[in-house]
């Protein structure tokens, strides 16, 4: 257990090392920073003022290895458009995107697990068809498409909930719906499969000979198994939905990490682009290595491999 | 697995039924590769052109909808149709040069890890580890800000960051094969580790790849079509379903029908590529979600 919780963290670090520097190579593609900064009317002097304001001048590996010792640290350095730290930017924002990856995190467990196992349970009926077909369509959504959808159908039509925005745990609805979406499919297919899978080995024929009921052979005997691999997928499932809440947090301007990361994209502000991409490559990495090890704990066959 | 359990006709309904999703997804990717191709034939106005006179007229079945525009206008008085049956081009295009970039890449890495194992295959799955935590929508759309919008840029990005699953799916087949007895064959027989890897090992995983080829196609499809929407995808004035629906969004409330149209191509479109899918693995008899 103990060596395979070293390897992974070493493994976990290593990768967190080379986010890094591809987060910080990603802003010195373009060639000149300087230049992108200044924008397109800036003269020749505004360009070197700005080269040496931003410690530009100095050599790349100066600079890289500056920048990667502050950002050990957690000092992303200012915001150029905000003119505030980046740490302090991103951790205003961080709750409403983690609130909004829960909630839809959330409400994509609450469709998909029961979902699933009702599919695995009728497997090759109409009702499992039916819901292979949802796990279809969800899949072919685009989330930015269903998001204006609902807008206009919960938010102008029927009124319900408010269009756009951040203020109350209302703005979050919407929002959740369509970034559960984007989890639902992968999650419900494990689960059936998972369930399937349960259903057929021997401990559920020997839990239906002791005449168990059959509520209680699916939750104690059926799901506690299928649910060891969903349990993990959904940790990683959280990460991704981090990553992708940047159309949707965009769509319904709620102003979580994701608009953040838009914002400074349309306005050259580099550091805060930077430090986006390396915040949530770091909680991916965290939670892979969360799923990973509650693999392990739920799961004693894996600890080995 | 419980095959022998099923009552006798379930085998069948289940075949039937797969058959229909086989059929749907053929028939959906054709006519829209079909459409694609022959866009200029097919379209009745051009596509760029402006009409600032016959602005956002709603579809000829609608209230106020004119024969001449079939399914409408859009905020500039271009006519909807052609731009959907163009934009059906950029969305193709997209699709499957996207999905041969990535397929190259991540093939070659998987290929190498599964078949030399070792310290090859550790660095293969590092890098797949790596590939993984990098937020792609984010990272799309930054090196989009920072290098300006282009349809190559588009594919490019796309191209060498969708690599991952073709990477895993390479290299767990190739794993498998790797100590078949006519790979085995091939080696005693004397050929080169270059001539067994394209001529026995490439051939056998060949099919497992093009199921993977669908899904990233589905997934570059509908990624494009949000970049756009976040204009910083394909630019302006190019018709991409994405870039409609954004430059639409503003019309919405009055006329839904605008963004329903290019919505719901783009969702047919992704839906048929994604049965396609379903429909090869099928044939294939191995389920990769389970």
């Amino acid at each position: 257990m103990l060596h395979f919780l070293r390897r992974r963290l070493t493994v976990a670090i290593l990768v967190a090392l080379t986010v890094l520097t591809l987060s910080f190579m990603l802003t010195r593609l373009s060639g000149d920073l300087a230049i992108s900064i200044a924008g397109p009317n800036a003269s020749q002097e505004d360009i070197e003022l700005i080269r040496r304001a931003y410690g530009l001048d100095r050599p790349l590996w100066v600079q890289y290895f500056d920048w990667l010792w502050r950002a050990l640290q957690g000092d992303f350095g200012d915001s150029y458009f905000f003119k505030t730290r980046v740490a302090r930017l991103i951790m205003e924002r961080m709750p409403i995107t983690m609130t909004l990856g829960l909630c839809g995190l959330f409400i994509a467990l609450c469709v998909a697990l029961p979902l699933g196992i009702l599919a695995a349970v009728k497997e090759n009926t109409w009702v499992d068809r039916s819901v292979l077909m949802v796990a279809l369509i969800g899949q072919a959504m685009p989330s930015f498409w269903l998001g204006l959808i609902l807008m206009v159908v919960l938010g102008l039509n029927l009124g319900w909930l408010p269009i756009s925005g951040t203020g109350s745990w209302e703005h979050y609805v919407m929002p959740s719906i369509v970034l559960s979406f984007s989890a639902i499919p992968s999650l419900m297919r494990l689960t059936r499969s998972g369930m399937i899978e349960a259903l057929a080995s021997d401990y559920i024929r020997t839990a239906r000979a002791k005449g168990l009921s059959r509520l209680s052979i699916l939750v104690k005997h059926g799901f506690r198994n299928a649910a060891i691999p969903v349990v993990a997928i959904a940790a990683v499932q959280l990460g991704f939905m981090l990553g992708g809440s940047i159309v949707i947090e965009t769509v319904f301007a709620l102003h979580g990490v994701g608009y953040l990361a838009w914002e400074s994209i349309s306005k050259n502000d580099f550091p805060v682009v930077q430090a986006v991409v390396l915040v949530l490559a770091l909680i991916y990495i965290g939670l892979t290595l969360l799923s990973d090890l509650l693999n392990a704990v739920l799961d004693p066959r894996l600890r080995s491999a | 697995m419980s095959t022998v359990l099923q009552p006798a006709g379930a085998g069948n309904r289940r075949r039937i039924w797969r058959n229909a999703g086989a059929i749907l997804g053929v028939g959906i990717v054709g006519f829209i590769t079909f459409v694609a191709i022959f866009a200029p034939w097919l379209a009745p106005y051009d596509p760029f052109t402006i009409d600032l006179g016959r602005r956002v007229i709603p579809p000829m079945w609608m209230e106020g909808g004119s024969p001449l525009n079939l399914l409408g206008t859009d905020q500039l008085g271009r006519d909807y149709l052609s731009r959907l049956i163009y934009g059906a081009r950029v969305s193709m295009i997209i699709g499957v040069a996207t999905v041969i970039t990535s397929g190259i890449i991540g093939t070659f890495l998987g290929v190498m890890g599964g078949f030399y194992g070792g310290r090859v295959d550790d660095a293969v799955m590092f890098a797949i580890t790596a590939r993984l935590s990098i937020p792609v929508v984010l990272v799309a759309l930054a090196v989009a800000g920072l290098l300006g919008t282009s349809f190559t840029l588009v594919i490019l990005v796309l191209g060498l960051l969708l690599w991952d699953r073709f990477a895993v799916v390479a290299r767990s087949t190739t794993m498998q094969i790797r100590n078949l007895d006519y790979v085995a064959a091939a080696r005693c027989a004397g050929c080169s580790p270059m001539t067994v890897l394209l001529k026995e090992v490439l051939p056998n995983i060949a099919t497992h790849l093009a199921v993977v080829a669908t899904l990233e196609m589905a997934l570059a499809i509908l990624l494009e079509a949000a970049l756009s929407f976040l204009g910083l995808g394909v630019p302006p004035p190019l018709p991409s379903w994405g870039l409609m629906i954004s430059e639409a969004k503003d019309y919405m409330f009055f006329s839904p029908w605008i963004i329903m149209i290019p919505g719901i191509a783009l969702f047919v479109l992704v839906l048929g590529v994604n049965l396609l899918g379903d429909a090869l693995r099928d044939m294939l008899g191995t389920d990769l979600s389970r």
